[in-house]
């Protein structure tokens, strides 16, 4: 249980770094903190207490596999990840050209 | 019909990668490949619509069958509901593609315009048609990136602070949705669609329920903008170029988060009272606090996103008092009633909204401005803009014979007959209020006074943006034919049937 609640804080450290940091790649990151936190936690559900990994061995019939699923589902949320994290940093090296700063406070054009 | 169900998603990403290679050797080549995609994409969708017939058709990846009852391929599935979203998708992608072919020449690096564009297509196609929760949360992120990709499409000082924010705003709503994800698989070690409201349906943990629920709905709620997850939206659709706006208002936050929504709540959740009523007290929320936002707002495109809020609480509204009567068990027909007239509602903001848009975009490429203190007069120098906008704003505002009349007509009738009166007042009043925004919107664009000294620079849009319009405008009249009970038996009716009836769509699956 305790490696659930420990990944539940790192959630709410990125949570928190998103909503209080002022610079755009602080906000960046922070956002990759939560990510990785929910990958942490699908790999964690498929894991099987004493498993091995899951490449069946016709030899040992009744060994403990943990679940391949999570896993697949978390490389492809990896996947999504970099792009998303890729293309929020080129939006920042293009909103520091236009503003010549990275201060969230400053970048407030749109209004209302 | 099974076998071009793959079509829908191959197609279109296909088309974007064509579009990039033979962009190396041909100038044009994206836009004609575009088109040509698109239009495939329209007419499957029409022949789908036309031919489905009330039955719920999977088709398995790869020819995996289910082992032991259980399935483990992927699953796409095509029924009614999905043939009608499919269908606004790629009609509206189409019109908005033919519209882009002059609109989007003023930027450059067009290619990669048509390229984004089919890859948002394909996307928004993935979500809709499949069955199983991690294939939609991907496919939702291909329509997203590629829809972050596109708001900054001109890349000034606006458009890129309106993307940063859709994304951060995108990006935590991907999150929610995959925690969300991953608490399912946890207790119920599927991902299908069918398969989980079997596995958790029999028992399940009361909290652990709810966390999933509430977790989905934020993750959707933000893709859909409905009200306390709403900031991103004016930004984004209002700086994106109007081609875009149109897709990303009348399209995007339906088939990603109002679909979705719909789709989870009542194909894989059972639904409960309690979050039935969260559902109607947000688009309750959405539908008043969106109009008074937009009544105060003097840039058009602004004005336009706000209403697509307050319009898409319409939708949730309508969708939530079926909820509530479907868990209370009382009147079923009412249920039925209110769940159509959303649905029905969804399908016309579709067609009027992405209408004003293109408006919006017509204004903004012969007067360069947005401001409608800038305007005026353009009544007799756009006639074709001047006409089509009017058809759109009287549809918004629910003026008979217009579609909007009709499919709110029926919200109200549906609140009023399931004893709701405090919202059937609520949805009366905004609607008043939004016919006296849009008269706001026709006064200053096109009535009033004329901006002495640019009579002679402005006149009528090019063909194909004209064309895109008159046929919205067309579609906006001719789909209030959908309230004629005959033509709704054939489209509207099968759709809900598919929803209020959680059998149909889970034995077709699990091939019970």
């Amino acid at each position: 249980m305790t490696v659930y609640i420990l990944c539940f804080i790192l959630f709410l450290v990125g949570l928190y770094g998103a909503i209080t940091r002022r610079n755009l790649v602080k906000i960046v990151i922070s956002l990759s903190v939560m990510e990785f936190s929910v990958f942490l936690f699908l790999a964690l559900i498929g894991y099987v207490e004493g498993g091995s990994a899951p490449i069946i061995d016709p030899a040992k019939p009744d060994a403990l596999y943990v679940d391949p699923l999570p896993q697949a589902m978390v490389l492809t949320a990896i996947v999504i990840g970099l792009a998303t994290t890729a293309m929020l940093m080129s939006v920042i090296i293009r909103i520091y050209r236009k503003y010549k700063t990275l201060d969230i406070r400053e970048i407030k054009n749109l209004r209302g | 019909m099974n076998p071009l169900i793959p079509l829908f998603i191959a197609v279109p990403l296909a088309g974007a990668f064509l579009t990039i290679i033979l962009g190396r050797f041909l100038r044009d080549a994206g836009r004609y490949t575009g088109l040509l995609v698109l239009l495939c994409l329209a007419a499957v969708s029409i022949f789908a619509a036309a031919t489905i017939n009330g039955e719920v058709l999977a088709y398995k990846v790869g020819g995996w069958e289910p082992v032991n009852g259980i399935p483990i391929g992927i699953y796409m599935v095509m029924d009614n509901f999905t043939a009608l979203v499919l269908c606004i998708i790629n009609i509206v992608g189409f019109l908005a593609l033919i519209y882009s072919v002059t609109y989007i020449s003023q930027y450059t690096s067009e290619n990669y315009f048509y390229s984004l564009f089919c890859l948002m297509v394909a996307g928004m196609n993935g979500v809709v048609l499949s069955g199983d929760l991690f294939n939609i949360f991907v496919f939702l992120e291909i329509a997203s990136i590629a829809s972050y990709a596109l708001v900054a499409f001109g890349v000034e000082r606006e458009q890129l602070e309106a993307t940063f924010k859709y994304q951060v705003l995108g990006g935590l709503a991907s999150l929610l949705i995959l925690f969300g994800i991953g608490l399912i698989y946890w207790k119920a070690k599927t991902l299908n669609i069918a398969d989980i409201k079997i596995a958790m349906g029999s028992n399940p943990d009361k909290i652990h329920y709810t966390v999933i629920q509430l977790l989905l709905l934020s993750g959707f709620g933000l893709k859909a903008a409905v009200i306390p997850f709403h900031a991103w939206l004016p930004d984004a659709h209002s700086s994106a170029p109007s081609p875009i706006s149109a897709m990303l208002s009348g399209v995007l936050i339906k088939a990603a988060g109002i679909y979705v929504l719909i789709r989870i709540f009542f194909n894989m959740f059972i639904i409960s009272s309690e979050i039935a009523v969260l559902i109607t007290t947000l688009g309750a929320l959405s539908m008043v606090i969106g109009v008074f936002l937009a009544i105060g707002q003097w840039d058009i495109k602004r004005l336009l996103a706000y209403h697509s809020i307050s319009q898409m609480g319409y939708v949730i509204l309508s969708v939530g008092i079926g909820m509530i009567l479907l868990a209370r068990g009382t009147k079923p027909e009412v249920a039925t009633l209110a769940i159509s007239g959303g649905i029905f509602h969804l399908i016309n903001h579709a067609a009027f909204k992405s209408l004003l848009f293109l408006n919006a975009g017509a204004i903004e490429y012969r007067t360069g401005t947005r401001n409608l203190k800038e305007m005026g007069g353009l009544s007799g120098l756009m006639p074709a803009t001047s006409s089509t906008s009017f058809i759109a704003s009287m549809s918004i505002s629910g003026i008979p014979p217009f579609n909007g009349f009709f499919s709110k007509l029926i919200i109200i009738i549906a609140a009023i007959l399931g004893k709701f009166y405090l919202l059937a007042l609520i949805a009366v009043i905004v609607s008043i209020i939004t016919l006296a925004s849009f008269l706001k919107f026709q006064r200053y664009a096109f009535y009033n006074k004329a901006v002495v000294g640019r009579e002679q620079e402005i006149r009528e849009v090019p063909f194909p943006m004209v064309f895109s319009m008159v046929i919205l405008g067309l579609l906006c009249v001719l789909l209030s034919l959908l309230a004629i009970p005959q033509i709704r038996d054939m489209f509207l009716t099968p759709a809900i049937k598919v929803l209020t009836d959680p059998q149909l769509y889970t034995s077709t699956i699990l091939g019970m």
